[in-house]
């Protein structure tokens, strides 16, 4: 794929940063029309030490224009929107369950349906917990490895990864760019569904006084900032996710096959921590303790099982995030 | 294009492999370094001293998380855990089945206790308010006593359970039985159910020192001299400052990993929140109302005897003077056999004929007697024949004639126990 085929537009949706005068004309593709930094002559985007002196704002420019690329795409939209329709369904089918007066479903956390749903009834707040506590196991984590196995791969495989390479940025900082996006990503899906959640429980169910698993009972605004703190948590314990995805991704120029694997991955790893008998691994594996956010609705709050969580988190993101770097650094564009 | 040395390339994965390994040693060596290579050097002390200041230890307030790991050996059976003795549940019925029941009732959370890990939050204040609390994933049972209202809630099923002590008890034993065996699994309690049991039949050493929930302790070794106790070694590592006991392990003679395993990660001597055991039952919750004198005698006493049957009893048989202890509040039909660690519980079964599960009365079906022969063995003694039932520490064994012998004996002791019980009746 040579410069002169490439269109020579999708210019205007850029950032102006301290650009390259001579270079000003490299081509896009269309459909990634913003992203950071004039490009800059660089050999065979190898990064440069001598030349990358770029300015603390212009990396906050490729984060912003990763961001856009990441949140501009079809498919992260549609990505959402499935996450939104998640309590939506969970809502309308525990009110038309319990539509008839009879009480809400039993059991809770006793393994039939997600924890919490028997709450829900009598505190729509209680959905929020719910639809976390349903879409963490595989609806979040899945949305995470599409967007994170797509991040780099994807752009290898549509031929745009050379020339973002070609700006002065460096490797290094666009792989940060690029991981910043995905955290960013985690976030925004994770808020999608509390918001979501939060507004069905509100249209649907009573919102009133919140009732902590320790059977205290605490005023509205209190179980608010619980479940946002415990949005943050969900978010945050998808970064082990997001960094494995970040490597898978640097592994293959095929976007697909990187979403694949990534996905491939978080199905095999919950299944090896939903057998008993290899428990001697299971501290190891990064879904271990994705339900300790429910320990943040505990009076006091336990907060062992979520600094474990946390660790946990942060160990893969070490992990898995340098050795995308060491990939990413040490390998070859071609495409 | 490549441009990049090899040797270059080849140094950057060194550093994900140095993370990796650098996590994996600290995931691996921290946990052990924190729990045992810090023994702490402490003045020497006596086995008697150490008993003594356990026993002399006025702690009456803290708070903390308990550990609690449980592996007896039992056979993983549907319901063992919850159901495993008769008729404690009122509403079981109606809520489906499932493992979790939709009742509060304390006594038949506390057995759930009985096999595998819990975590437990444990707050205390003096001996009429204390709180416990069994973290489950997204879920807790709480079980609160303030005073004479003893509340149980489970927030998996949105119940409550609320018993009234009695007065009397509210003062005296209270504390001991009240809350369904609250006490009983602090490691406190653990540490006295054993050193009740220190005679001519134990040797009680001090062994070292160790760290315990960021505090130093001593170590106390209890050992049974008896050959036919299951039991290996009792370890309970006792506070240097308080004389708290703060972790109780107990290892089987089999050898493995401890059977039981109670202890502190987290402790705290300061007065607990006065809000924590302030209770009132949320609303919306399901509440359960218990009769004072409902609150104990029932079936759910039965689990905790049998484990205990070997340890609690002090002396003799059941019927002279010296075994006042054990034979207090016994079920009729119960007698113990032989001293210390090789105590066997002998109980009469009403009905005759062996039945499933040990000392739990329910009626044998055919079915039932397919599965008791299922997990059981058939021995045959002096006694006759019967049926024999092992997990790791505590073993029963099952005659035709419908008595069960049960203690943290070996099989050898139980048919030797029944043989001669067999012989004076």
């Amino acid at each position: 794929m040579s410069r002169a085929e490439l269109p020579q537009d999708e210019r205007t949706g850029r950032m102006g940063h301290q650009g390259h005068p001579g270079h000003s004309g490299l081509p896009r593709r269309p459909e990634r029309e913003a992203e950071g930094g004039e490009p800059a002559p660089d050999r065979d985007g190898e990064p440069d030490e001598a030349r990358r002196r770029p300015s603390p704002l212009w990396t906050l420019g490729l984060f912003r224009s990763e961001l856009t690329v990441t949140f501009r795409r079809w498919r992260t939209l549609a990505l959402l929107a499935v996450l939104a329709a998640v309590p939506l369904l969970v809502g309308i089918a525990v009110k038309v369950e319990t539509g008839d007066g009879g009480p809400a479903g039993d059991g809770g956390g006793g393994g039939e349906g997600p924890a919490f749903i028997g709450q829900v009834t009598n505190n729509g707040l209680f959905l929020v917990f719910t639809a976390l506590a349903a879409t963490l196991p595989f609806f979040l984590p899945m949305a995470v490895g599409v967007v994170a196995g797509d991040s780099v791969a994807g752009e290898a495989s549509a031929g745009t990864l050379r020339y973002l390479l070609v700006a002065p940025a460096g490797r290094t900082r666009l792989l940060l760019a690029k991981f910043t996006a995905i955290l960013a990503f985690c976030l925004a899906a994770t808020l999608t569904v509390a918001v979501s959640a939060l507004a069905v429980g509100a249209l649907l169910f009573p919102l009133g006084e919140v009732i902590l698993l320790s059977g205290t009972t605490v005023p509205l605004a209190d179980g608010m900032l619980r479940a946002l703190a415990i949005a943050v948590a969900v978010a945050a314990s998808l970064v082990g996710l997001a960094a494995l995805g970040l490597f898978v991704s640097t592994l293959t120029n095929s976007g697909i096959a990187a979403m694949a694997t990534t996905v491939g991955l978080l199905i095999t790893v919950q299944i090896l921590g939903a057998i008993p008998q290899l428990d001697a691994i299971h501290p190891y594996l990064f879904p271990h303790q994705w339900m300790s956010f429910a320990d943040l609705l505990r009076d006091p709050v336990h907060w062992d099982d979520l600094l474990d969580n946390l660790r946990l988190q942060g160990l893969y993101a070490a992990v898995f995030g340098s050795a995308a770097w060491a990939r990413f650094t040490g390998r070859d564009i071609t495409v | 294009m490549a441009r990049t040395r090899p040797m270059k390339k080849a140094l950057r994965y060194a550093v994900p492999a140095t993370v990796a390994g650098a996590a994996v040693a600290a995931v691996g060596l921290v946990p052990a370094l924190a729990s045992s290579g810090g023994s702490p050097d402490l003045p020497r002390i006596t086995a008697e001293e150490l008993v003594a200041k356990i026993a002399a230890s006025d702690t009456q307030q803290l708070s903390g998380t308990v550990r609690i790991t449980t592996d007896l050996g039992l056979p993983a059976l549907p319901g063992m855990g919850s159901g495993g003795h008769g008729g404690g549940r009122g509403n079981s019925a109606g809520e489906g089945g499932g493992e979790k029941a939709g009742d509060a009732d304390p006594r038949g959370r506390l057995t759930e206790l009985a096999s595998g890990s819990h975590t437990l939050r444990v707050a205390v204040d003096g001996p009429d308010r204390q709180r416990l609390s069994i973290v489950e994933k997204a879920a807790e049972y709480s079980l609160i006593r303030n005073g004479g209202d003893v509340w149980a809630y489970d927030s998996a099923t949105n119940t409550a359970h609320h018993t009234v002590l009695p007065r009397e008890d509210g003062r005296g034993a209270g504390p001991e039985e009240a809350p369904g065996g609250l006490e009983k699994v602090t490691p406190q309690k653990a540490a006295q159910e054993v050193l009740k049991a220190v005679d001519a039949t134990t040797s009680v050493t001090v062994d070292g020192t160790a760290k315990v929930a960021g505090q130093d302790a001593h170590q106390l070794l209890i050992e049974p001299k008896q050959p036919d106790s299951t039991v290996g070694s009792v370890r309970i590592a006792v506070d240097a400052d308080s004389g708290v006991p703060l972790k109780f392990t107990l290892t089987p003679k089999g050898g493995g990993k401890a059977a039981v395993d109670v202890g502190f990660t987290e402790v705290d001597f300061a007065e607990p929140d006065a809000g924590t055991f302030d209770f009132k039952p949320p609303k919306g919750a399901k509440v359960t109302e218990e009769k004072p004198d409902g609150a104990r005698n029932g079936s759910g006493e039965t689990p905790h005897k049998d484990s205990e049957g070997g340890k609690d009893s002090k002396g003799g048989r059941g019927g002279d003077g010296k075994g006042r202890d054990a034979a207090e509040g016994l079920p009729s039909g119960l007698e113990v056999l032989g001293e210390g660690w090789g105590s066997v519980a002998r109980i009469e079964l009403p009905g005759g004929g062996p039945v499933p599960g040990a000392g739990a009365g329910q009626e044998t079906a055919p079915e039932a007697r397919k599965l008791l022969d299922g997990f059981t063995e058939e021995v045959k003694g002096d006694f006759g024949t019967g049926r024999f039932f092992g997990t790791r520490l505590v073993n029963a064994l099952i005659t035709d004639d419908g008595t069960v012998y049960v203690g943290a004996v070996t099989r050898e002791g139980l048919v030797k126990a029944a043989g001669s019980a067999g012989g004076a009746g």
